[in-house]
């Protein structure tokens, strides 16, 4: 006798009262807030913020305390977030010239108008694990000094005055927007950056070594990278000029590229580039050196078969909730299917046998 | 109970409107694969987020629901997609088939036939059919542009020259009026005879890959295969255990630890169905 199953809903409703139970952990323990998480796991909340194309420290930080410090998964609370949000319009192009740096640091100068600023890095520290962090201290107070107003020029432009380097021509195409287009190939630079720009940090940084390593290798210079609050700037139709908004963190990093010459572009450097909201400088890195490497097309270069040059490949598998979502969606029942591979499994192995046995009998 | 902090069934109309575009431009082709702006649902890609945009998109307040997955309609994705359209449209749900007006499905096409008036709406995680032949996107779309469904036919003769069959059971190709390749989602090739000459509107969506397709009522389906070696549907060889059917689809499930099986109907309401009406199989309590 069989009585089929039942009480999908039950399960269902059970299984997130659990989570919400282990979500909260030992209730002896106090809470995290939202502003601790947005405090004190900023690095988090930032790439939450980049690869969820949406800045909002207070709700990126939100999304890490529901995600249980799963960050893909609070990623993904932050799309299907932004999706269903109105669209009032869009801003003028951030002046990254005017950013209130942080950090700006140049690997192809000694020194450079502006001056090289380390900023908050991990760079230089040793990595040993602090234990006095795990008893609760005073806060830690750095040292100040006189901020520098006025804008910092891009080291790239003191290159380009010598003609060194690729000119990267003006463009006043509105670029398409790929969270409302379906992405088509090929892709414009603008598109390919956009989509790098909320690729998986992980898949970016993979891509990009394989360049350093060999494939398709692009020889890259840091030649500056820069983290720093910028202003974002509106036109507002009725006023008919554009005004301040808001401020946001970004972090662009400008690679500079040998480069020996193609049959159509003549021996010069050339140029990566990278654009992440937050203080994500591997993220900003890694997109550079692939944005270099897609560009294999335009600068005449020839295509070595390698992952990082394939514009295809790379920006169908970028993203990281896509990804996930079909990956892990093989735990979604299947049985059908299978029954289907069943039944052909056992046709083959029946004609199988009874080849086999005629061959025997021969 | 309707959560009205969002629009009638999540998506917001202007989401909508551009979703209908592709979905009457689908239907004007069929068996075309229309590119869509996709959006992030809240549940993950490959979990149905096609069929949840398009079942949003030609959801009214006055229709009638149903989910199924693998022909179920209490499997836990089921599950969860019908209480997500009852908590953002408040629309009404059924379990019955010939109730519902839109039914979105996941594997499988009902036993019941369907009837003018109802939308089946498909979950399709890959609906290049050419994908797996040809991995990139650009390639096939030129082939399908061409016409240039060679590699395919190939592929299925290659299956009959080294197994004796065309080894495809799911998603097996279809051709539709004549002119395109399409893939009918993961179904299993018993359903596929159900999409050709079907009185119901039959709309596909794939949201992670950001395709829409269309098969218009009475749209002629025709399985591929080759003249000596006709396509045939296949199901498990057994009535179904609980009502007794012998023409529905079969799940094979283990009762005991021993490796004992029965079969019974995937299609839950197909088989409550029969139950009611009074038929009885040899495994019915």
């Amino acid at each position: 006798m069989y009585v089929a199953v039942k009480g999908g809903e039950r399960a269902i409703r059970n299984a997130h009262a659990w989570l919400a139970e282990e979500r909260r952990g030992d209730p002896a323990v106090t809470e995290l807030s939202v502003a601790q998480i947005r405090e004190q796991l900023a690095l988090a909340v930032n790439r939450v913020m980049a690869e969820g194309s949406l800045h909002d420290p207070d709700l990126a930080a939100l999304a890490i305390k529901q995600a249980r410090g799963d960050l893909i998964e609070a990623i993904f609370l932050i799309r299907a977030y932004r999706t269903t949000l109105p669209r009032f319009g869009v801003s003028a192009p951030i002046r990254t010239a005017a950013m209130a740096c942080d950090r700006r640091i140049s690997a192809t100068f000694k020194d450079l108008p502006g001056g090289q600023v380390l900023g908050p890095t991990f760079d230089y520290t040793h990595r040993l694990v602090d234990f006095k962090l795990a008893a609760e201290g005073d806060a830690p107070r750095a040292p100040t000094g006189a901020a520098d107003p006025g804008d910092v020029p891009h080291v790239m432009d003191f290159l380009n005055r010598e003609g060194l380097i690729e000119e990267a021509r003006p463009d006043d195409t509105p670029p398409p927007d790929l969270t409302r287009e379906p992405l088509e190939l090929p892709a414009s630079r603008a598109l390919r950056l956009q989509a790098l720009a909320r690729a998986d940090e992980g898949f970016t940084l993979g891509l990009a070594y394989s360049t350093q390593r060999g494939y398709a290798r692009n020889h890259p210079f840091v030649g500056e990278l820069r983290i720093g609050a910028v202003a974002v700037e509106m036109e507002i139709p009725e006023l008919g000029f554009a005004i301040e908004i808001g401020e946001i963190t970004v972090t662009e990093c400008e690679t500079v590229n040998q480069f020996t010459g193609s049959k159509t572009e003549p021996p010069q450097f050339t140029r990566g580039y990278g654009l992440v909201f937050g203080q994500t400088e591997r993220k900003a890195i890694s997109m550079a050196l692939v944005d270099r490497a897609l560009r294999w097309e335009e600068l005449g270069e020839d295509n070595v078969g390698a992952p990082a040059q394939d514009a295809e490949f790379v920006l169908y598998h970028a993203d990281n909730i896509q990804a996930t979502g079909f990956l892990e969606h093989i735990k979604l029942p299947h049985y059908v299917d299978f029954q289907s591979e069943l039944e052909l499994v056992r046709k083959l192995r029946r004609t199988a046998g009874a080849d086999g046995m005629q061959e025997a009998a021969q | 109970m309707t959560d009205d902090t969002y629009n009638f069934a999540y998506l917001d109309e202007q989401t909508k409107r551009m979703i209908r575009r592709a979905i009457l431009k689908g239907l004007a082709i069929p068996g075309y694969q229309v590119p869509f702006a996709s959006r992030e649902m809240p549940m993950p890609y490959g979990w149905g987020t096609g069929g949840v945009q398009v079942s949003a998109a030609v959801m009214t307040p006055e229709d009638r629901f149903k989910v199924i997955d693998q022909g179920a309609d209490d499997t836990t994705n089921a599950v969860s997609i019908r209480s997500f359209f009852q908590r953002t449209a408040g629309v009404a749900t059924t379990t019955t088939t010939a109730e519902a007006t839109v039914i979105q499905t996941r594997h499988r096409i009902p036993e019941a036939p369907l009837t003018e008036g109802q939308i089946l709406v498909y979950q399709v995680p890959i609906p290049e059919p050419l994908r797996f032949l040809e991995p990139r996107e650009s390639e096939t779309r030129k082939m399908h542009s061409l016409e240039e469904y060679g590699l395919m036919h190939v592929k299925l003769y290659e299956d009959i020259s080294r197994h004796g069959h065309i080894a495809t059971s799911y998603a097996y190709p279809v051709k539709v009026e004549g002119r395109y390749v399409m893939d009918p989602s993961p179904i299993p090739k018993f359903d596929n005879p159900k999409l050709s000459d079907c009185p119901a509107i039959q709309l596909f969506g794939a949201g992670r890959e950001q395709r829409i397709y269309a098969l218009p009522p009475y749209t002629r389906v025709v399985s591929l295969d080759f003249e000596d070696h006709p396509f045939e549907p296949s199901k498990a060889d057994h009535p179904c255990g609980l009502c007794g059917a012998e023409d529905s689809y079969l799940d094979e499930v283990i009762v005991d630890d021993a490796g004992g099986r029965i079969f019974v109907c995937s299609d839950t309401d197909h088989c409550e169905g029969r139950q009611a009406a009074g038929h009885r199989g040899k495994d019915a309590a």
